[in-house]
Parts: C-alpha cells; sequence; structure tokens
C-alpha cells in the first residue's frame, strides 16, 4: 500500500522448482505451497499457476485440475492453472545411456505403482541396453510448481 | 527449491497422537519382528494403531504379519492404508510386490516423501515405523520431517551390535531427538552388560526377550508371535508407552 492508501498493483513472477506428488492429494500440496509463497512474498492476489507435469507419475491433467478447482478457497479461489506436460529422462549408472521413460509397454500394475510412487519404476523398468535397474531419474520425476504470477501488495 | 510436501506431511500426520520409530544403527537385531508385535500389542489392547514399514529396500512386516498380496489401500484423496489385524499398514510393497525394490539414497527420500505426503492415516493413538538398519537417509528424513517422533531403540546382546548402535544414539542425542529407551533382543545369557552399558550412555534401558526359536515358527501367524517372547517384549513395551492406566488418557 502506498502512502495515500492505495494498492500498488504489478505482477510477479515467481519461478520455482517444486516437486509434488499426484491428483487429489497433489493438488492439495500444490495448493498449500501456492498460499505459503503468496504469504512470503506478500501477494495481494494470485492470478495464474503454472504447473509441469513429468510423465514418469503420469497424472491425469484434467483430474489434477478438477481437483484444484475444487479445493482452491480464499485467495486461491479465482486462480488460472495452466498444467504442462514434460518427458521424464532417465539415465543408466552402469552404461550411462539417456532414454526416455514410456508407459507404453508396462502392464497396469507397474503403470499404478509407478503413478503413486515414482521410486517403483526402478523394479518394473530396466536400462533398454545393459538391463540394470540402477538409472537415475534425471528429469520429470514428479508435478513441478513452474511459475506464479499474481499481484503484489507494494508498500 | 521448496518442497510442499513437506507441509502436507505435518498435516497427514497431525492427528497422530505418539509416533515411534522402531530402530537399530545394526541389522538383524529384530526391529520388523519388535515393530509388528508392538503395533498388534498396542491394537490388541484398544488404541488405534498404524505401522509403516519404512525399509524399502528389505520390507518384511507384510510376512510377519502375514499380509496377502490382494490386500490393498483405497484410493481416497490419496492413500488410506488397509486395514489388517486392526492395524492400519502402509508399505511400499504395496506397489512393488515381491519384487526388489533396487533404490539408492536420493530414491529412498523421494519414495519415503512420496508415501508420507499421500496416506491418509487419519486418527491415530500411535503410528509405528519399522526402520531400516543404519543411521542414513531414512533415519535423517524422519528427522527432518516427523517433527514428533520418537526411537526406540533395539539391540542384540551382542557388543558388536551395541557398539553400532551406540553411534546411532549420540547422533540422536546430538540432533536433540527424543529417546524412549534400549531394548535388548535376544538375549542368550543372564549378565547385565548392555543393561550397564546403556544406562552409561544416558540413556533408559527398556527391557529384554529372550532367545525364542518360537519367533522363526511365528513368522506370518501373528496369534503366535504374541505367544513368543517377542510377544511378551511387546507387552512390556505396551505397559511402558501407556503407563500403568493402560488407556488412551495416559498417552
Amino acid at each position: 500500500m502506498n502512502q495515500n492508501g492505495m494498492f500498488v498493483q504489478y505482477f510477479f513472477i515467481v519461478q520455482w522448482c517444486i516437486i509434488v506428488m499426484h491428483e487429489w492429494a497433489l493438488a492439495e500440496s500444490i495448493l498449500v505451497s501456492v498460499q505459503q509463497i503468496a504469504e512470503q512474498e506478500q501477494l495481494q492476489s494470485v492470478l495464474e499457476v503454472t504447473i509441469r507435469v513429468g510423465a514418469l507419475q503420469q497424472v491425469e491433467p484434467s483430474i489434477l485440475r478438477f481437483a484444484l478447482k475444487q479445493l482452491s478457497t480464499g485467495l486461491l479461489k479465482d486462480v488460472k492453472f495452466r498444467i504442462l506436460s514434460a518427458k521424464s529422462t532417465l539415465k543408466c549408472r552402469v552404461c550411462s545411456i539417456v532414454w526416455q521413460y514410456s508407459p507404453k509397454k508396462l502392464d497396469r500394475t507397474a503403470s499404478e505403482a509407478i503413478h503413486f510412487v515414482p521410486e517403483a519404476v526402478h523394479t518394473y523398468i530396466k536400462c533398454p541396453k545393459c538391463g540394470s535397474p540402477d538409472f537415475e531419474i534425471t528429469s520429470g520425476r514428479g508435478v513441478w510448481l513452474e511459475n506464479i504470477r499474481g499481484v503484489k501488495l507494494s508498500d | 527449491m521448496i518442497d510442499p510436501r513437506t507441509s502436507i506431511i505435518s498435516e497427514r500426520l497431525s492427528k497422530i497422537r505418539r509416533i515411534i520409530a522402531v530402530s537399530s544403527g545394526k541389522g538383524g537385531v529384530g526391529k520388523s519382528m519388535v515393530a509388528s508385535a508392538l503395533a498388534l500389542s498396542l491394537a490388541k489392547n484398544g488404541f488405534n494403531v498404524g505401522l509403516f514399514d519404512a525399509d524399502f529396500t528389505g520390507p518384511s512386516t507384510h510376512i510377519i504379519l502375514g499380509i496377502s498380496n490382494d490386500v490393498q489401500p483405497k484410493e481416497d484423496k490419496g492413500l488410506v492404508p488397509a486395514k489388517v489385524w486392526g492395524i492400519a499398514y502402509m508399505s511400499l510393497v504395496y506397489f512393488v510386490g515381491d519384487n526388489p525394490a533396487p533404490l539408492r539414497g536420493l530414491d529412498v527420500s523421494n519414495a519415503l516423501i512420496e508415501l508420507l505426503s499421500v496416506t491418509q492415516w487419519g486418527e491415530l493413538d500411535f503410528l509405528i515405523i519399522d526402520m531400516p538398519p543404519g543411521i542414513g537417509d531414512a533415519v535423517l528424513d524422519l528427522v527432518r520431517l516427523v517433527k514428533k517422533i520418537e526411537f526406540l531403540i533395539l539391540t542384540t546382546s551382542s557388543l558388536l551390535a551395541f557398539e553400532v548402535v551406540k553411534k546411532q544414539v549420540m547422533l540422536l542425542c546430538e540432533l536433540k531427538m527424543p529417546i524412549i529407551g534400549i531394548v535388548e533382543n535376544m538375549k542368550r545369557d543372564n549378565t547385565e552388560t548392555i543393561a550397564e552399558k546403556t544406562k552409561r550412555l544416558g540413556v533408559e534401558y527398556l527391557c529384554m526377550a529372550v532367545f525364542d526359536q518360537k519367533v522363526e515358527t511365528a513368522i506370518g501367524d501373528p496369534v503366535k508371535l504374541l505367544d513368543s517372547a517377542i510377544g511378551e517384549l511387546a507387552e512390556k513395551l505396551c505397559r511402558e508407552l501407556v503407563g500403568n492406566k493402560g488407556n488412551i488418557d495416559a498417552l
């Protein structure tokens, strides 16, 4: 607020890389994080939240969006959610080959397990070159809160 | 970088009165047996109990409790643990089955955070955590993430086990974590060595269980387990935890 008691608005973009989990529980954690960041950054209102969904966790964007809308209240009631996808990259620690994760060849059990706990990928997937389960998830593990656009309360 | 799951974890655990990590610096001292028997004993005494198998690379509480593969958590705004023998039960085995889960430190941390974040425990009197051996990622993560965690430490009568346990106690003291006490398991003699060494550490020596052949045959049979030396130990621990009143008000 300035000296005349007027709110001075300007767009404030927060660039965070935040790891979260899936759908409803995921939506809760996203909203808690956004709320906390909004308070830390003294945002008067939050306009848009950009979320990046990694392929590994196979989060369903429409369910996530629904959960976010259902759970948004107060400061976050009118937030626009942008949900973008991201590829998941795996790197073998034994032979160093890098490859992209795809759930296509997985059965339902494996696919659901990885959805709930992405680290279960080490049980169901092996390095395509040497067959080792010892690989690193180098990107696209879960869900990132990539960007928050809001209006900052100025002093 | 901020990890929002931390704040959700606090919320998920907020309705649990006591969170007890059954742990040991040393492997093979009977953590999973004692954790399972303690959960069973508390449930038998009328408490709402949860059991979380945090030993991701070597889970065994499901084998001790004889939990079949078709038991699964329910998906409801997260995961609601299945009720087994009156215990709310959560384990990575729901997701990996009997297959190996070769996880490195970062993967262990991420899986632990994921399960703590997504599990809807609801109201519990006790959450018993079966810890992996050692003082690595899981211990450090739980110290960081679970604010009201208390440690129940196991050793055997072996000085080798105790020397490793001593390091764990030193670490937990440095971290200012509450230690309920030390339990001596698989005791084969009448010496007071471990009790004396425990007192010298400034930690309470809670109780002991004699080595009992029946324990091996009780695997998969909770009724038999409660009838073994481990079952007796669990009863003693149960009384230790709830006091003489033996009811919820004593917590």
